[in-house]
């Protein structure tokens, strides 16, 4: 007997329809079924943060949702942020401010904290520290990473000034 | 890991969702947030056979002010609570716990009803629903239930539901006019559960005397408890130095913990007895300044 069904997930603003078993985890559907590999896979328990991708405008464990229960939803990913070529601004400020070494948890800060900023746009450090808390990064200490996230945030102060 | 096959039905209604329990028995769960239960399939803890998804249930994620309480439906997220503007007019105390409950990200999806009805030992809400005397609202085939949270948490991850039953809406009776809160945990890591955690609720009568007291207690034990020793001590009179000592006396005696390899019993015992202090003393303050 065959679980599999039928979804509909928008990911990055592009439709795909497939045929999924329940069981399948949201990672696992971005990265195998659909090959967008920038969605990383650590804990698989939802502690690391490894897999943070936006779900209709909160950022979720994408190993803790079935996409199953997808099915009509919007996905945001790393791959949505920027080009190889042409980085967004929190990636340029992420390479500026040396935020990151292997690289393994930066799929998951830069969406946690895509999902952070434009709900906070100023956000305090006291918010950043406390909205970037639930990714672990094994390399930098996390003193650079808050560095770079407090760059767009100067940089939007700017701006609005 | 990943997850052992299961089947998926998405429920419409509280009634398609009862019905679906119903039909399959002791094998099927309920999925709402998820956020704990994902975890337990991924270890493959649980090998259900049906996941019963209830997140796409309309009109069950209402926070709603009844006039003697709050009405808050069972897939409010904790985040709702957390950014309530009635949560915290009314509970500020349970906005300030949430912000102790994980991440962000789990925040947003982890929902009122899973974590009562999941019942982690360590867990905030079901802790915050003893101190507050929250009714739940039980739906099943053969109708609806209230029970009282009281007597709802059976022991570690163990409630009074039912098989075919599901936890629909929280209610939460408004505190007495001039009331205080406090809350304090301990956790390794902000975010973690708590090795414990103590909130309190306290009012002040015209006197400045205690006229109400509430603690409850969360990580000591198999279920959250109330510290109903400690609360009796404190009524009739200020709060002060040996009042706190006598309530952190009272609730090492009430804490029922137990030793794992996060922390010792008699570590979390002497963590709950400075927990409640910093609690009630922060309930206290507040009652003063809240009393007219």
């Amino acid at each position: 007997m065959s679980l599999a069904r039928p979804v509909k997930i928008t990911v990055n603003g592009t439709l795909y329809e497939r045929v999924v078993e329940p069981r399948l985890l949201l990672v696992d559907f971005l990265r195998h079924t659909l090959g967008l590999t920038g969605t990383h896979v650590g804990c698989e328990h939802g502690v690391c943060g490894a897999c943070t991708v936006i779900v209709d405008s909160d950022s979720m464990r994408a190993c803790l949702l079935f996409a199953v229960q997808l099915d009509g939803c919007h996905v945001e990913t790393v791959e949505g942020l920027g080009s190889l070529k042409v980085l967004s601004a929190l990636q340029e400020a992420f390479h500026e401010h040396h935020a990151l070494q292997c690289g393994f948890c930066t799929p998951g800060m830069l969406m946690t904290t895509v999902d952070l900023l434009r709900k906070r746009p100023l956000a305090s450090d006291a918010e950043i520290r406390d909205g970037l808390s639930g990714n672990l990064c094994r390399c930098t200490g996390y003193q650079h990473i808050v560095d770079a996230v407090r760059a767009v945030v100067a940089k939007q102060r700017e701006t609005d000034a | 890991m990943k997850p052992p096959p299961f089947d998926y039905q998405r429920a419409d209604s509280v009634e398609m969702a009862v019905a679906a329990l119903a039909r399959a028995g002791s094998d099927a769960k309920i999925i709402a947030g998820g956020q704990s239960l994902v975890p337990m399939l991924n270890f493959r803890l649980l090998r259900p056979s049906l996941l019963i998804d209830i997140n796409r249930i309309a009109g069950l994620s209402f926070i709603e002010d009844d006039g003697d309480g709050l009405r808050i439906g069972a897939l409010a997220r904790h985040r709702h609570l957390e950014v309530s503007p009635l949560i915290a007019r009314f509970f500020p105390g349970v906005a300030e716990a949430m912000s102790h409950v994980a991440h962000l990200a789990i925040r947003n999806r982890g929902t009122i009803g899973g974590s009562l009805s999941h019942a982690d030992p360590a867990a905030e809400l079901p802790m915050l629903a003893m101190l507050l005397d929250a009714e739940l609202v039980i739906a099943s085939p053969r109708g609806r239930r209230t029970a009282q949270a009281g007597t709802f948490f059976l022991g570690a991850l163990t409630t009074d539901l039912a098989e075919d039953e599901l936890l629909t809406e929280v209610r939460l009776p408004k505190l007495p006019a001039g009331s205080g809160w406090g809350f304090a945990e301990v956790a390794r890591r902000h975010g973690d559960f708590a090795l414990a955690a103590v909130a309190a609720t306290l009012s002040c009568d015209g006197d400045g005397a205690v006229a109400t007291a509430r603690i409850a207690m969360t990580g000591v034990g198999d279920t959250p408890l109330r510290a109903r020793e400690a609360e009796a001590l404190l009524l009739g009179r200020a709060v002060g130095p040996s009042g706190l000592a006598a309530v952190a006396e009272a609730v090492r005696t009430a804490a029922a913990p137990a030793t794992d390899l996060h922390a010792s019993a008699d570590y979390r015992r002497h963590l709950v007895s400075v927990l409640a202090q910093r609690a009630v003393a922060a309930a206290w303050q507040r009652a003063q300044e809240a009393s007219p």
